[in-house]
């Protein structure tokens, strides 16, 4: 099946030039656009840079934003509230994430019930941002007829949920059986052998996951919107509407002041400084083949 | 609840040696056990506990669809199925219809997908069958960081760069050469569905092009040099080969890039232009249902007005979820070990 007609013994000098030119032109295509997709890349990384770099001051860490019209102010309470809203997230998200992980993999596995889990997980992790934010709207502010830092962090725990499922039972699925039967002939009982052995050795792995998922909420957005709100001045407070990095870029970029605009781009430069180095680190945990001691 | 298999402590025939027949008094393999008390309630309570934490998923996911089904009722009782075929958006006079936004969402979609697909492809393609090993790493990571780049972040450099370099440079070429077609008329704002499009597909590519990559290093590697050995140059190795034993594994991935590129919020919002036309030209403003949400939730002043923008968003999370679930279904067929077809 594999093989058509076309690739019979043709001999004439047509055919044969025609396909050295498909292949070369084939060749040509794929270089072509792999360069084609690596341009946007390194021209958003440019002007990161180079536009972020130069906003980047003390004041930028250290202020909170200035009213409109006057030049300055920084971004300081967004950074501290950005770090609550996942510092939030992830006491909701990082605990259940590995929960449902280790059920997948240790409890349930080959079950109908782990895989309808495992598939809800990935349906959950392709439902737009947006709609959860207004999902947590309706279900936590108004009720309590308020923004708040609590409703922002439930609805970006909830987005980690999936992501940290699916790649602590891929982890743990690793794991070689021997592992386990060796801690339960030793007599220890199975929530401890999870826990303490199978969960352990695959921990590099999980952390991964844990830090994927947290690079991911930390940029996000549309979520907030409804949930955290946003605010222009200092709040650490759970219960009052809180500002976050994201927010501030967005409100910032959509603006038409000039010195807002900086803002901006030196927010966004300290955002994605934030999650590279964290998903470098991963790569950098993950390539070095942690689990190949147990495989 | 299937955990019974595990829980309880695993007693070994070798731990105990001493038979039926032997004295009462217990191995002292047993008598440590026993000292340790039993784990059957502790072993319980953990397996029940992890099985409430994947039951959550499920509670989230039916929690946010009835959530959302109770607040629309407003507009579901008032509009039924018109609401998907209304073209008014008149929060004042009380008059909603969603078509704007659901043609806005499709065509920047479809444009994304027609730009995306093909990079996307032959970016995989590269990377796993022609790229020399040394470039490998890197270009992969460099993909993935596309990623994770936010969607504010890719909105920013799009309202100060990509939008200015479509009026000035793209746009006034593309009403030149291909204004007969209709999709490039002026006005020439920058913003609009070109421009959503555009940010959309360097969104999606990403995700497209790394599972592409796996679907296609799932393709056996005697299929490739079964095509070798019949005498195929290596672009009909990949075509015959490769591509086509993948293909499912692929028609997947853009599945997938098209449920990410629907329910894309803010990178679409700020370039999108947010005026509720239905215009056929790619270079007229739009809107899109996940940045109307945006846009006007907070600001939705009454029941009806806040109903409306639920529904849309009810809307909006049935088609991600049907379009979510049909790609895992079809990158599982693939990457799963399905037989390869063909061989």
């Amino acid at each position: 099946m594999a093989t058509s007609p076309r690739i019979s013994t043709h001999t004439r000098a047509g055919t044969r030039l025609w396909r050295v030119f498909a292949d070369h032109a084939a060749t040509v295509a794929a270089v072509a656009s792999t360069i084609l997709v690596m341009t946007p890349l390194i021209a958003i990384f440019v002007y990161l840079l180079y536009k972020g770099a130069s906003s980047l001051n003390l004041a930028f860490f250290t202020q909170i934003p200035k009213p409109v019209g006057e030049v300055g102010g920084g971004m300081a309470n967004s950074i501290v509230g950005s770090a609550v809203l996942l510092g939030l997230a992830s006491i909701l998200g990082v605990p259940v994430g590995i929960a449902s992980g280790i059920y997948i993999a240790e409890f349930g596995r080959g079950t109908r019930l782990s895989n309808t889990v495992r598939f809800t997980a990935d349906v959950l992790n392709g439902v737009p941002s947006v709609v959860m934010g207004m999902a947590i709207y309706a279900l936590i502010v108004l009720p309590r007829k308020h923004f708040s830092a609590l409703a922002g962090g439930v609805a970006l725990g909830i987005m980690m949920i999936p992501t940290i499922t699916r790649t602590t039972e891929e982890m743990l699925l690793m794991v070689p059986l021997n592992v386990r039967e060796a801690a339960l002939g030793l007599g220890v009982p199975n929530w401890r052998s999870v826990l303490a052995i199978t969960l352990r050795t695959a921990s590099p792995g999980v952390i991964t996951g844990c830090m994927l998922a947290f690079a991911r909420v930390a940029g996000e957005t549309a979520p907030l919107i409804f949930t955290a709100f946003g605010n222009q001045f200092w709040s650490t407070s759970i219960n009052e509407p809180i500002a976050a990095l994201p927010l501030q870029i967005y409100v910032y970029a959509i603006s038409p002041y000039d010195d807002w605009h900086r803002l901006a781009w030196g927010g966004a430069l300290v955002l994605i400084v934030l999650i590279v180095v964290s998903v470098a680190l991963v790569r950098y945990v993950a390539g070095r083949g942690v689990l190949k001691g147990a495989s | 609840m299937q955990i019974t298999p595990k829980t309880g402590r695993p007693q070994p025939p070798a731990a105990d040696p001493s038979s039926p027949s032997a004295a009462p008094k217990p191995s002292p393999v047993r008598a440590f056990l026993q000292s340790r008390g039993n784990s059957a309630i502790a072993d319980r309570t953990f397996g029940g506990l992890m099985l409430l934490c994947a039951l959550s998923i499920f509670a989230i996911v039916v929690l946010i669809l009835f959530e959302l089904i109770s607040r629309s009722k407003l507009t579901i009782d008032k509009f039924g199925l018109g609401f998907f075929f209304g073209r008014a958006w008149d929060p004042v006079s009380g008059d909603f219809g969603a078509l704007p936004f659901i043609y806005g969402t499709i065509v920047s979609s479809i444009v994304a997908l027609i730009i995306a697909v093909p990079l996307a492809v032959g970016v995989a393609v590269f990377l796993t069958e022609m790229c020399p090993k040394v470039l490998r790493g890197p270009l992969a990571f460099l993909t993935e960081l596309l990623a994770a780049i936010p969607s504010v972040v890719y909105g920013l450099w799009a309202v100060f760069i990509l939008v200015p370099l479509l009026r000035e440079r793209v746009n006034p070429l593309l009403i030149k050469t291909l204004r007969w077609t209709g999709l490039f008329e002026p006005p020439n704002y920058g913003i609009g569905m070109l421009a959503a499009g555009v940010i959309l597909s360097i969104m999606i590519l990403p995700i497209i092009s790394s599972l592409t990559r796996e679907v296609m290093s799932a393709v056996p590697h005697a299929q490739r040099e079964a095509v070798l050995a019949l005498g195929a140059t290596r672009w009909e190795m990949i075509r015959m080969g490769v591509l086509r034993n993948a293909r499912i594994g692929i028609v997947g991935a853009i599945i997938l890039g098209l449920g990410r590129a629907l329910g894309e919020t803010m990178a679409v919002t700020m370039v999108i232009g947010n005026s509720p036309i239905i215009s056929h030209s790619l270079l007229a403003p739009g809107y899109s249902m996940a940045s109307v949400i945006a846009n006007e939730f907070n600001e939705a002043s009454d029941d009806l007005y806040r109903s409306a923008l639920i529904e849309i968003g009810l809307a909006l999370f049935i088609v991600t979820i049907i379009v979510n679930a049909l790609a895992r279904m079809l990158v599982w067929a693939v990457t799963r070990g399905a037989p390869v077809r063909g061989s």
